[in-house]
């Protein structure tokens, strides 16, 4: 009775792989195939890199062969159109709006991320965390608008002589965009320390906030960290909130209520505007550009040191 | 004889659910103090929820409800205005696994001290030295203290776990399967411990092993499906079970 179920145009089962398999020759040659296909996506990323690399450091090195390494990086005084090209007035107005960025950044993503993961049930986790996952997807133009119409208005009311275009109100809002990186990454750190250790603290009469601060901080201290180089580097390179709402005005200054300018906003100045092809300011971008990926590498390769060097093994 | 010694715990009425199934049913048991007293029972019989109950550890499952009183000395510990850090200062507990903090030994045992506000450095260090003479560890590990606790063998991390809690000088301690996850070397250590510290603090004990409990307890509870099924003096559980299931049991019948 079985075995007649099995059978489709008088085959059995074993008889249907058996003819299928003929049938199939082309299998082996796709089981070669897809490994080279995704090698090569593989490879494409890796070659991109390498192209970019490539067109950063040439194009840097033809700058360097028109302006002095020394006054570049020793100079405070940027005005490509006077050919005085001291970065250091794109780095501090950088410093400025990472620095601010961190001051808000860090702690509000630091306490989400404890209320999310010692505090919240699971029914407000699940809630939340999606929510706030929702700031990561807003477009940056928007947080720039953002910036210019709202934040830099109500600081208006607060500070006297703010300039309208100003460092405070971008990294203000940069620090905004960054809370769900850092809340994001440092609960997941949180949320990997295992829950023995948690009970070990609390059968010790700990309260939750003595077994969060002085047992869990600690042991996901690598993970948090890690997620503050992250951010910091992410703040570096954030461009479209500081070009709407931080100015064009390189300065070499620590006043966050003027306008200032960063590295990012200086090459999308220079981007936009009708700049030659083949002039200095021109191959200044690439070295502004090549400047600030030194910074975000060396902020990743932190990150990666830090995660590795200060993990607590549990 | 026993009944002299005055009571640590008086559980009464005791039932306890996770959510809709309930896991303890209508227990009643005196605990007396300077006992070891021992709770067996097959996997699944509530023995483990029963002593987490005792320090309220249950509640850190959510949908945990309780009815009944649970007194520890002669204060409902269910009472609203009853603070369950002070309940926990005074009930230590030791888990099945060793769980030390991924720090020093020697942050190890003055965590509970530090944050019961004890912070002058002279104390502390006599703290971690009898804490740890009281875990029978100290002559193994007084020359690397500030060594990770997580590079000493599992007995010991254990032994650091019992001194941890002896750091903060509780009145009870309750091992939910102490020795569980120990080689029988370091079980037998643990195991003459036991009988050491319960010279100055009350032991309650879970523990999967039948020997064990006739070993070193002075009284055992028998647990089945979440009912305490038997509970007298451990020589007359082990040779006189007056209940049917309590004998089919310590024989080997099942479970």
């Amino acid at each position: 009775m079985d075995s007649s179920k099995n059978k489709q145009d008088g085959l059995s089962v074993s008889e249907r792989i058996e003819k299928n398999k003929q049938s199939n020759s082309s299998t082996a040659f796709v089981e070669k195939l897809v490994p080279k296909l995704l090698l090569m996506c593989a490879t494409l990323s890796v070659l991109v890199t390498i192209g970019i690399l490539y067109t950063l450091l040439s194009e840097t090195f033809t700058f360097f062969s028109e302006v002095s390494v020394i006054e570049f990086f020793t100079s405070t005084h940027w005005n490509p159109w006077r050919d005085s090209y001291g970065i250091l007035s794109l780095i501090s107005g950088t410093l400025l709006i990472t620095v601010t960025a961190m001051i808000i950044a860090i702690p509000l993503g630091v306490a989400s991320a404890i209320f999310l993961s010692e505090y919240a049930s699971d029914k407000v986790r699940r809630f939340l965390k999606p929510i706030l996952e929702v700031l990561a997807g807003i477009p940056t133009v928007v947080y720039g608008f953002f910036a210019l119409t709202f934040v830099t208005p109500m600081l208006e009311k607060i500070i006297p002589g703010l300039s309208f275009f100003n460092a405070l109100s971008a990294g203000i809002v940069v620090g905004i965009m960054i809370v769900p990186m850092v809340a994001s990454l440092t609960e997941d750190a949180m949320g990997a320390v295992p829950n023995v250790l948690r009970e070990g603290a609390m059968a010790l009469g700990a309260t939750r906030l003595e077994t969060t601060i002085k047992v869990v901080i600690p042991a996901a201290l690598s993970g948090i960290i890690a997620s503050f180089a992250l951010a910091i580097s992410r703040a570096i390179g954030e461009t479209m909130i500081v070009a709407i709402a931080a100015g064009a005005t390189p300065k070499f200054s620590f006043d966050p209520t003027q306008s200032i300018q960063t590295m990012t906003g200086y090459i999308v100045q220079v981007s936009t505007g009708d700049v030659s092809y083949g002039s200095t300011i021109y191959y200044s971008i690439y070295a502004v550009g090549t400047t600030l990926f030194v910074f975000t590498l060396i902020m990743n390769l932190l990150a990666q040191y830090i995660s590795r060097r200060f993990r607590e093994e549990y | 004889m026993a009944d002299t010694k005055s009571s640590v715990f008086n559980v009464k009425d005791l039932n306890l659910w996770y959510g809709d199934n309930q896991a303890l049913y209508d227990i009643n048991m005196d605990i007396k103090e300077n006992d070891v007293t021992a709770i067996i029972g097959p996997s699944g019989c509530g023995k483990s929820t029963y002593v987490k109950t005792l320090n309220r550890m249950v509640e850190t499952v959510p949908v945990v409800k309780t009815s009944g009183e649970i007194e520890y000395r002669g204060k409902n510990i269910f009472d609203k205005n009853y603070l369950v850090e002070d309940l926990r200062t005074k009930v230590g507990m030791v888990f099945q696994k060793p769980n030390p903090f991924p720090k020093s030994i020697y942050e190890n045992i003055v965590y509970g001290p530090k944050i019961h506000g004890i912070k002058d450095k002279k104390t502390l260090d006599q703290i971690v030295e009898k804490s740890l003479k009281g875990a029978a560890l100290w002559d193994e590990v007084k020359d690397r203290l500030h060594e990770n606790a997580y590079g000493l063998s599992g007995g010991q991390q254990q032994r650091v776990c019992i001194a941890r809690c002896l750091a903060i000088e509780p009145d009870v301690i309750l091992m939910d399967e102490p020795t569980s996850a120990l080689d029988p070397i370091s079980t037998l250590k643990v195991e003459e411990l036991i009988q050491e510290l319960k010279k100055d603090y009350s032991i309650v004990i879970v523990t999967h092993n039948m020997q064990q409990a006739a070993r070193i307890s002075d009284k055992t509870a028998f647990f089945l499906s979440g009912e305490l099924v038997e509970y007298t003096d451990t020589n007359t559980l082990f040779s006189t079970p007056s209940d049917k299931r309590t004998e089919d049991y310590i024989t080997g019948r099942f479970g």
